[in-house]
């Protein structure tokens, strides 16, 4: 079967292409495959785009509960500004209620965790120096064990009202302090490796938050 | 500096392309049955990585920032066309490393790894250097299986194994069981 | 006539099972054990690669006595990542869920040796029916396969088929199943089990020509 696919070079008919054929062919196999890819992604371009915009927002809703809206906000020059992020720029969401009054922020971090690395939502609000929700956006630890790091309720609900002050603790065996985490039973690495990854991002964030003003009901807020 | 460390160890170690991400396969299975051989192609690998890693970065941030959509052929195009290049350059300039690794040039470009490489190094947004440290990881860590697997297979040679097993199938255990020892380096770095 | 059609119905069969790009000829690999933790990314997984082999089958045959020889393969490759672009934007757009799971995998289909070598070894010298029939036949072959070890990898590590639990509480999951190394152990386990039936299959014609020799 086999045999009869192999080619055998020495025996191809070797007819003499010229130089400029060549380029022809490649320019118009070039030209037909660009506009069959500009095609499809013009064509999904709004799809996806919503996907994503969607997905963001669902889980900013989550971690800060009681939102309506929110708003982008990049660290520009030593201050917190409403904008798009560039690459490699650091950004944050800050969120609003129905009547526009500010809630509090949406602080997006990633480190390591037991197999690769783990991304992650957090929402803090700055009035109680509380966080009041977590979700883990991406991560590849264990399924069964590390993955209960966002399958275990009860784990992601101990982020539901976290003092930050003077730091975040992992504890073994029930948490008791406002600033303790209860460690996931067999997956200890996994709760640690979240813990350090918001409390880092803490040490980078919490001192360049500033409170924001309301914004009006009409307000440039994303629905 | 620490980010950096993860980056190598996790490519490397935690992450390996062959054992954990199954990238490169074939010339795992099919080159792997002499360890002079795959030190060598591991080798090569690991340079062209470093080349693909400077290939991506350039392209995403020069053009496809511009047209994301030309992301793909961008890299095939562009990865296969600098390798024959240097491939080009570095007969010219040093035959004896063209000896050692020059004849696998070519059969790395079209290898599954190296465009895994610059498409997981762009999903996680890398930069320059962490590119290049993501590369060199990845391409030791390549070398690294290779060269185990290639220990192994010496080894099975000499002993008696049944004719059925014999070939990819046993090659694909002996690599399922070391892709299992490589768990255990899962941790390493949450574990402190 | 019946010669002809014998030919096509021979083409198409021939990769599900007799020359599967998997069990038979170890092609494919690398998606082949990456996405296979659960029977659902199987078949997506397999439905792009589908649809990127007969496209691009269908293209190359349909266009082969226009490309200069010299380029082929270039030509080849621009037509299959066209067609996977196609399929990675596509997915994205309609099941971003399955399209999360698969991730850096789709760009990925370029780089599979069944696609490129179905190009160079089938598609670029027969005719666009042929073509097609071989590619559709592979690109089964290889789903099949797929699904093959995305269900075996599921039932076994997640206790569960296509997201659905199977056995009752008291299952306890072989979660290195759906791991990495589970994936080597799969495959290694099913090529041994084509290996087992090729032999016995082989050892049966053995007998019947012997059978039939015996009697003439």
């Amino acid at each position: 079967m086999k045999a009869k696919n192999i080619i055998e070079p020495g025996r191809e008919s070797q007819t003499v292409v010229s130089a400029s054929r060549i380029i022809l062919t490649l320019a118009i196999a070039g030209l037909i495959s660009g506009v069959a890819i500009v095609g499809i992604y013009e064509a999904t371009f709004d799809t996806i785009a919503e996907n994503r915009a969607r997905e963001l927002r669902d889980a900013v809703f989550t971690v800060l509960p009681g939102i309506d809206s929110m708003r982008e906000m990049v660290y520009r020059e030593g201050q917190l500004v409403e904008g798009k992020a560039a690459i490699e720029e650091p950004s944050v969401y800050a969120g609003y209620d129905s009547s526009g009054e500010f809630k509090g922020y949406a602080i997006p971090a990633r480190g390591p965790g037991f197999q690769d690395t783990i991304v992650l939502l957090y929402g803090y609000r700055m009035d109680t120096g509380r966080i009041v929700g977590m979700q883990v956006l991406e991560s590849r630890e264990t399924p069964g064990l590390g993955d209960k790091i966002f399958k275990d309720p009860e784990f992601v609900a101990e982020f539901n009202s976290l003092e930050v002050q003077p730091g975040i603790v992992l504890v073994k065996g029930g948490s008791r302090a406002g600033n303790e985490v209860d460690a996931i039973t067999g997956a200890t690495i996994s709760s640690r490796a979240v813990v350090r990854i918001i409390n880092q991002a803490n040490e980078k964030w919490l001192s360049k938050l500033t409170l924001q003003h309301p914004i009006r009901s009409n307000g440039k807020g994303e629905k | 500096m620490q980010d950096l460390v993860w980056i190598f160890v996790s490519a490397l170690l935690i992450n390996n392309f062959v054992l954990s991400y199954f990238l490169g396969l074939c010339p795992f299975l099919g080159v792997s049955n002499s360890l002079e051989t795959s030190f060598r192609l591991g080798m090569a690998t690991t340079f062209v990585m470093l080349i693909t890693a400077l290939c991506s970065w350039v392209l995403n941030t020069y053009l496809l920032i511009y047209a994301p959509y030309l992301r793909l052929i961008s890299f095939i195009v562009v990865i296969a066309s600098t390798v024959q290049f240097i491939e080009m350059l570095v007969r010219k300039l040093s035959p004896a490393l063209f000896r050692a690794l020059g004849i696998f040039l070519p059969l790395i470009t079209t290898n599954c790894a190296i465009l895994g490489l610059a498409i997981f190094a762009t999903n996680k947004s890398y930069g320059l250097i962490e590119g290049l440290v993501y590369a060199l990881g990845a391409g030791l860590g390549f070398t690294l299986a290779m060269v185990l697997l290639a220990g192994l297979r010496e080894e099975s040679e000499l002993s008696d194994v049944p004719a059925l097993i014999q070939g990819t199938a046993m090659n694909l255990i002996i690599a399922g069981i070391l892709s299992m020892a490589f768990m255990g380096f899962a941790g390493l770095f949450s574990a402190a | 006539m019946v010669k002809a059609s014998q030919q096509e119905y021979e083409e198409l069969i021939k990769g599900i099972w007799r020359d599967n790009p998997v069990f038979a000829q170890v092609l494919g690999m690398c998606p082949m054990l990456a996405v296979t933790n659960s029977a659902i990314n199987a078949i997506a997984m397999g439905g792009a690669t589908f649809f990127v082999l007969v496209g691009s089958s269908f293209l190359v045959a349909a266009f082969k006595s226009w490309i200069p020889k010299q380029v082929r393969i270039s030509c080849f490759i621009i037509i299959i990542a066209t067609f996977v672009t196609v399929a990675d934007y596509t997915l994205l757009a309609l099941i971003p869920g399955v399209h999360k799971e698969l991730g850096a995998f789709i760009p990925l289909i370029v780089a599979n040796c069944l696609i490129l070598g179905r190009q160079e070894a089938f598609a670029s010298k027969s005719t666009i029916r042929l073509a097609l029939l071989d590619a559709i036949g592979m690109a089964a072959g290889f789903m099949l396969a797929l699904l093959m070890l995305g269900a075996v990898r599921e039932i076994l590590g997640d206790g569960a088929l296509f997201g659905i639990k199977l056995f009752g509480t008291q299952f306890e999951p072989w979660v290195i199943m759906i791991l990495p190394p589970g994936g080597f152990l799969t495959l290694g386990l099913l090529l041994l089990l084509f290996n087992w039936l090729a032999v016995k299959r082989r050892k049966f014609l053995d007998e019947v020509i012997k059978a039939e020799r015996g009697q003439s």
